[in-house]
């Protein structure tokens, strides 16, 4: 059995061990109320250019756009959506899983893949793995912004103009509830109709200003823009959920093997003191 | 009382003005625009400017965008506010470094990136100088005790 201060160094580095992580669950805590209410905030925003794009999909085009047209797919882009940073359980290899799940039925069905990685840990696995990443953003931080976004979701739409992509697909991470995250598949383009809108269908088209082009182009590239800012935030409100579960079963696991150590110090200790009593009692009747 | 319109001014982060309203002024890019109530259906570019909203006959707010897009339907009017500046050149800047950044990545300068993997492989480490140290300990006291 091991010595009594052996097993105290370890109950020490232990103990060490699980203020750093309840540190982080607490931290991590603090961060995914913040990530939710963004989450919240940039809701809106979705579901109203959501609905301005159904409207538009029932209008009754003089002029249909790019984006809006179903054509044979023989390449896909897919928009990987990841953390900056690790230890927050199972989220990112769940994403990945998803990812190399997708791109294996699309290489049998001989479809070519651009992938697109946003945050870093998707780009050194995709770096690994194998895979064409034509595009990469990382280090969005807790605040991300569509700004930061713009240049990514440029070099996708750009792809899918020169068609060299015939559909774009977005994987990130849907946040259910603080326990649970699901990673999800969403297409973004072409432009699919959310519902069935009977009424709308009527015959009447908007009026454009200036350019039914220019405009369409501003409204669906938002629209993108929109989409995948929506996958960041809701990831990003996943992953600080998942890091504070992890973290919070890490410091229980710690706290569990404290409990074991002390056990087993306290009876290195005893047996210590009754050998060294046995010791004392047997010289002395020797003596 | 007066006709109105339900009005949606909402920017990716956040939601800036939702109700019901009985005018809206918004600065088009061809110019001004005074939107009433069953306005025909409309779609237009916004250009820097303020937002005038006419929410009774004495009581108006006013929201400044630095663009974005409006739509307008007879009875609801949705403004979708920028947060970004938008200019093709600035679009595509950012589309470059993008695509520059997949490249350093798949040629190999490692970046520091990968703050998890060194994390780990400190870890590693730290582990085996744990596990060196209690081998020696083990010897010392092994010597001790011979």
């Amino acid at each position: 059995m091991a010595s009594g201060k052996e097993i105290r160094t370890k109950i020490k580095s232990v103990q060490s061990t699980r203020k750093i992580t309840s540190a982080m669950e607490m931290v991590a805590a603090s961060k995914m109320r913040k990530a939710q209410e963004m989450m919240i905030a940039s809701r809106p925003y979705a579901e109203n250019i959501r609905r301005v794009i159904d409207h538009l999909m029932f209008a009754h085009h003089e002029y249909r756009h790019l984006f809006m047209r179903s054509r044979p797919v023989s390449r896909v882009g897919i928009i990987v959506i990841s953390t900056d940073r690790g230890l927050c359980g199972g989220l990112n290899t769940n994403i990945f899983k998803t990812v190399t799940t997708l791109m294996k039925g699309y290489r049998d069905q001989s479809v070519e893949v651009s992938l697109c990685a946003i945050g870093s840990k998707g780009g050194s696995f995709f770096k690994r793995f194998g895979g064409n990443v034509v595009a990469k953003k990382s280090h969005l931080g807790d605040k991300p912004t569509v700004e930061m976004l713009i240049g990514t979701v440029k070099v996708m739409l750009d792809k899918f103009y020169s068609g060299e992509i015939d559909k774009l697909e977005l994987v990130y991470n849907r946040f259910v509830n603080t326990m649970s995250q699901q990673p999800v598949v969403d297409q973004i383009l072409p432009i699919v109709a959310s519902q069935e809108n009977k009424q709308l269908r009527h015959h009447w088209d908007y009026i454009y200003e200036p350019e039914a082009k220019e405009v369409l182009d501003g409204l669906l590239m938002r629209f993108v823009e929109s989409s995948v800012y929506q996958g960041v935030v809701e990831n990003n409100a996943c992953e600080q959920s998942a890091r504070m579960v992890a973290m919070k079963a890490a410091t229980d696991n710690a706290g569990e093997l404290i409990d074991g150590l002390q056990l087993a110090y306290n009876k290195a200790r005893q047996a210590a003191i009754t050998q060294e009593l046995s010791e004392i009692v047997g010289g002395a009747s020797a003596v | 009382m007066a006709v109105t319109m339900h009005a949606n001014i909402v920017s990716a982060e956040g939601q800036i003005f939702s109700g019901t309203v009985e005018q809206l002024y918004a600065p088009g890019i061809m110019g001004e625009l005074g939107i009433y109530p069953r306005h025909t259906q409309l779609l237009t570019h916004l250009k820097p400017g303020e937002v005038r909203v006419v929410v009774s006959d004495n009581h108006e707010e006013f929201f400044y965008v630095s663009g974005g897009i409006l739509e307008v339907q007879p009875h609801v009017v949705t403004l979708l506010a920028d947060t970004a500046l938008r200019a093709k050149d600035i679009d595509a800047a950012a589309a470059e470094e993008a695509r520059r950044h997949a490249e350093e990545m798949m040629a190999g300068s490692h970046a520091s990136d990968f703050d998890f993997a060194r994390a780990k492989a400190e870890l590693a480490e730290a582990v085996a100088q744990l596990k060196t140290i209690e081998d020696l300990r083990r010897k010392m006291k092994g010597a001790r005790h011979a």
